[in-house]
């Protein structure tokens, strides 16, 4: 009997744990195939009604400031005095975490890069929407406009929102030379030994994929995306041997910058914003974008399937990407701004070119995250490419 | 006036008929409390069972309900899954050993040589880290392990470092999370001892060491068991510590965290090793007899 109890007890203590641990809930409607693109019919919305007093966000950090971190850093505000939109956001810091957040249907809108709007939109988390709507949407730069991962069968699932490179930083005191490749992080990372950082995500892989693009031509790699069974194994080797180097993994901004400025890590990928945050404090950072090029993004903002504030969220969306507000934005989080019209609203009035806002060949070399299907995404019909499954796992099982 | 009696009376007759029957009156009282534990517990972790055997759709996530074993086929054949297991309950042991070995001369000190008076305020200041939240004191240990931080610095003149993000400081910062767990059962265990049998060991002539060894020990046994059974699953499932001051070191619970986006069947499968283990381990604990006397 006074075992029986223990036990239960203990059990009971096992429970609480795990439910802390899995407290996640996921809606029945699997509507959606896993080959191609097969969206369930979600019609957009007509016409805008009454705001609702306010709106639920899922972004990106730096996205959605309401002055909060930066006194100066604040397009919220205005927004909600000028709407009556209580704006509420949960700073995701992962694709996979804005995809699992989405289907909690606790969210209208969500800043979705490539590699969660694709997957949202298959599993009918997300509407289309309605870019009549948005009247700003008409400055967009036609480039972003329609594009694989915003649209299907030329019907608009988003507001492009902005564009820009992961980037390599690097203590300025312990990293010398400034390095200009991402063999800092790779070949030559044994010189940082614990001292590496790298993003935690299965995304990353793709990262691996970019450097063996340029640095083992015979591997054949196209698309850091699109990766063979033998390329896939190749990256994982490459990260495998990163691992031996790596000090943390950082998924979350906060902790890359308290990693830099103590200098628990001093070289590793990361956000124009980190970089930037990072300096404000005091650490001695500089960011790069290697010769090799970078992995990047195109982030869209979507709307939920069941938003119960669609109309708020509407508004945000062309708040957003209003010229001014899209011009703080793009400068706060150091990305290229998506509204053709904020090139002339930005306060340093190099910043479109400096980020290459309107060079489209330069967005060639940048390769936006965008979620790996069996599929090879390169055009390559011979072979089967490794789907995101199988990236997640091989992620865990580098990280041991 | 009339009122309150009319409504004293079928209070009073409630009151006269629970307890006439002892039986109802039980039943009443432990009724909000098993359905808790049935429901709530039992229910959740049949429900985690469950989950384990469906599978995803690899593309949008999503749960589809299909009967698989997939998930503990790859939970038993996967070396990553093993490998995190002997670690996490490595890590779990270890906490364990060191808050005994830690909690032990503490305890003896608040329970049997510090005046009576003062006992209670010591009981208190043990209990003071637990007022702080868990997050911040494990922050605080992050800036304390950080290069060039507090331990660091303190360690330099013997020509030491501190042992950085890892796993020894995983070991460390959990210990002392959980040092209250274990120190509070021994300094009951240890109040309780009478000592009378101390001063009967004394006068058959043992000294302090085999009095500890044959009278404190085998009566405080199973006060450092129930400590450690706190202690062992409370470090098992943690997963917010390791994710801090761990550096890249994965346990149980960070597997568990990157799957439940993505994979929530096979973060339910992984969720299960702690509760076979701890299962497993008040098992052992059992055998030691230890239990029985809780």
């Amino acid at each position: 009997m006074r075992l029986n109890r223990s036990l239960k007890a203990a059990a009971a203590i096992g429970a609480l744990l795990l439910v802390t641990a899995c407290g996640s809930t996921d809606s029945d409607d699997s509507s959606s195939s896993s080959s191609g693109l097969n969206p369930p019919d979600l019609k957009a919305q007509s016409k805008l009604g009454k705001t609702e007093g306010e709106v639920n966000l899922i972004a990106w950090a730096g996205y959605v400031e309401d002055g909060s971190n930066d006194p100066k850093v604040d397009w919220v505000s205005d927004f909600e005095k000028q709407t009556g939109c209580q704006v509420n956001t949960k700073t995701a810091a992962t694709s996979d975490e804005m995809v699992s957040l989405m289907k909690t249907g606790d969210y209208d809108a969500v800043s979705a890069s490539g590699d969660a709007s694709l997957r949202l939109i298959a599993s009918g988390d997300a509407a289309p929407v309605n870019t009549k709507l948005v009247p700003n949407y008409a400055d967009v730069f036609k480039g972003l406009k329609n594009q694989d991962w915003n649209s299907v069968d030329g019907v608009p699932y988003g507001i492009p929102h902005g564009r820009g490179a992961n980037l390599l930083m690097y203590n300025t005191e312990q990293v010398k030379p400034a390095p200009d490749s991402w063999s800092a992080v790779f070949d030559k990372a044994s010189a940082h030994k614990g001292k590496v950082t790298a993003y935690d995500s299965p995304i990353y892989l793709a990262d691996a994929a970019l450097y063996l693009m340029a640095t083992q031509p015979d591997l054949g790699i196209k698309n850091p995306y699109a990766l063979d069974q033998k390329q896939f194994d190749a990256a994982v080797e490459l990260l495998k041997q990163q691992n031996a180097n790596i000090g943390e993994y950082w998924s979350d901004y906060l902790k890359e910058i308290s990693a830099f400025k103590s200098g628990d890590s001093v070289v590793g990928t990361t956000w124009q914003v980190i970089a930037n945050l990072a300096q404000d404090e005091g650490a001695k950072v500089e960011a790069v974008l290697p010769k090799e090029g970078a992995t990047g993004w195109s982030d869209t903002w979507m709307i939920a399937a069941k938003a119960k504030h669609p109309d708020c969220a509407y508004k945000w969306f062309d708040w957003i990407i209003s010229p001014e507000v899209n011009a703080q934005v793009a400068e706060y989080f150091g990305e290229a701004p998506s509204n053709a019209k904020s090139c002339d609203e930005t306060a340093d009035k190099n910043h479109c070119a400096t980020f290459h806002a309107t060079d489209e060949a330069y967005w060639k070399n940048v390769h936006y995250w965008t979620t790996p299907i069996e599929q090879c995404i390169d055009g390559r019909t011979d072979v089967k490419c490794v789907p995101y499954a199988k990236w997640v796992q091989a992620w865990n099982e580098i990280k041991g | 006036m009339t009122d309150a009696v009319a409504a004293a009376g079928p209070l009073r007759r409630l009151a006269g008929t629970l307890h006439r029957r002892p039986r109802l009156r039980l039943s009443l009282l432990l009724s909000a409390p098993l359905l808790w534990l049935v429901l709530a517990y039992l229910g959740s972790l049949a429900a985690l069972f469950l989950s384990a055997f469906w599978t995803t759709d690899s593309f949008t996530s999503e749960v589809v309900k299909v009967w698989s074993t997939d998930n503990f086929e790859a939970l038993l054949t996967e070396s990553l899954y093993r490998q995190v297991a002997l670690r996490s309950v490595g890590v779990a042991l270890a906490v364990t050993a060191l808050c005994a070995v830690i909690a032990f001369p503490i305890a003896f000190y608040t329970a049997r040589v510090a005046r009576p008076r003062w006992r209670p305020l010591l009981v208190v200041a043990i209990l003071t880290p637990l007022w702080a939240s868990y997050l911040v004191k494990v922050y605080a240990w992050r800036l304390i392990l950080s290069e060039g931080g507090p331990l660091d610095w303190a360690l330099r003149p013997f020509g030491l470092s501190g042992p950085g993000y890892g796993l020894t400081a995983t070991v460390l910062v959990l210990t002392y999370l959980w040092l209250p767990y274990m120190i509070l059962p021994i300094h009951a265990g240890l109040e309780q001892l009478p000592d009378g049998l101390l001063d009967a060991s004394a006068d058959l002539g043992a000294g302090t060491g085999r009095t500890f060894r044959s009278v404190v020990l085998p009566l405080v046994l199973p006060s450092v068991a129930a400590g450690s059974v706190f202690t062992f699953s409370l470090s098992l499932g943690d997963y917010i510590t390791v994710q801090i001051v761990g550096g890249k070191t994965q346990l149980i619970g960070n597997l568990v965290y990157s799957n439940v986006t993505l994979n929530l069947p096979l973060a339910a499968a992984v969720g299960t090793v702690p509760v076979v283990v701890i299962v497993l381990y008040l098992l052992a604990v059992r055998r030691t007899g230890a239990l029985r006397s809780l």
